[in-house]
């Protein structure tokens, strides 16, 4: 059995054209969610505003299920990046703060730009210094911090040894206990 | 800077009246993620965009400079279903706030006038540095909110869901750190 067994034709341009796509409707939904909003997602890091987790959370156990059964199914290939202990956490860290600081994330902010946040565009234009400094340090880094930890694609159930059902199973009791007690 | 006014505290707005569920909104981007890795074989992300169009500019400016970096070596710069997902999002969100009546055309996001006042210098060494400083954390991990926070926590990556984390805690602390007492 063919194991990537889309039929989609992939020439560049369709590629531009899907990514386009789907990047509009990705925009519509993240500003129909109110995530491209400054006091949601600051409020969010101040605990005091739950749209961005609930936005979140429910997209993860979905999202994981559509994405567990078709790839069983072997529709899809999954495209899990690799895990590297101290890159994802000290990277993590330092995401963290910028976010913060700035008020929007990589794609809210493309969304608040687009919902006519002007000060999202100087986000913009920081991320793409931001890009370009890692790339000039990335030799540096790739010899020193992101050394350590480097442990491939692992997900989940492999690291904590049950079946991949029984994560996404929690995933569903946590997120359906959030909707009813919310 | 002056404290926030009494209303702020614990008395967000909301996303407002415009917005969809947060629940529906994550259940549909669930759902278009595993569309992505379906149509066209890629996890939806946002801040690789922002080094891709980075490198193109390195290319223009330092060609045999930028191809030296080790990350562009690995990551080639130029304009792909990324960048035009990223693009089409600020325009998804354009139509979605038009739709809504929430197009806002505004440099300073309200709540950040009510805790930093109304310069916009400030607001946009807050919005060019912090986009920087989120960019590189998001190169060093490996991803963003999106790439990492849903594309890659949905498959259950550990090193995902490791960056997922470390995003909200440095986050928070960073938030909490600008709105003492909220």
């Amino acid at each position: 059995m063919n194991t990537t067994s889309q039929a989609t034709p992939r020439s560049p341009a369709a590629m531009l054209a899907q990514g386009a796509a789907f990047g509009l409707i990705f925009g519509f939904l993240l500003q129909k969610g109110g995530v491209a909003k400054y006091h949601i997602l600051m409020g969010q890091l101040l605990l005091e505003d739950w749209t961005v987790a609930k936005v979140m959370f429910t997209a993860i156990t979905v999202g994981g299920t559509g994405a567990y059964l078709l790839a069983r199914m072997r529709v899809i290939k999954l495209h899990l990046k690799p895990t590297n202990y101290a890159a994802n956490l000290v990277g993590g860290l330092i995401f963290g703060v910028g976010f913060a600081l700035s008020g929007y994330c990589p794609g809210t902010g493309a969304a608040a730009f687009g919902q006519g946040n002007f000060d999202a565009l100087a986000v913009m234009f920081g991320m793409m210094i931001g890009s370009w400094l890692y790339a000039e340090s990335s030799g540096y880094l790739g010899r020193t911090v992101e050394s350590h930890g480097k442990r491939g694609k692992l997900a989940m159930d492999q690291l904590l040894h049950v079946p991949r059902t029984i994560v996404l199973l929690a995933l569903w009791i946590i997120l359906i206990g959030a909707f009813l007690f919310r | 800077m002056h404290s926030l006014p009494a209303l702020w505290v614990g008395q967000l707005p909301g996303p407002g009246p415009a917005a969809w569920s947060p629940w529906l909104v994550g259940l549909l981007i669930g759902l278009l993620v595993v569309a992505a890795l379906y149509v066209s074989d890629r996890p939806i992300g946002a801040s690789g965009a922002y080094a891709k169009v980075a490198g193109l500019i390195g290319k223009r400016v330092a060609p045999r400079h930028t191809a030296r970096l080790p990350y562009y070596a690995d990551n080639p710069p130029g304009i792909d279903w990324e960048v035009m997902l990223v693009l089409f999002v600020a325009l998804g969100a354009l139509l979605a706030a038009w739709h809504g009546g929430e197009v806002t055309g505004r440099w300073l996001p309200p709540l950040w006038e009510m805790r930093f006042g109304d310069s916009l210098g400030l607001r946009l060494l807050f919005a060019v540095g912090g986009g920087a400083v989120m960019a590189f954390g998001a190169r060093m991990a490996g991803g963003c909110t999106s790439g990492h926070g849903i594309s890659g926590a949905l498959q259950l990556s550990v090193g995902s869901w490791i960056a997922l984390i470390c995003f909200f805690v440095g986050g928070i602390i960073t938030a909490m750190i600008m709105f003492p007492g909220v």
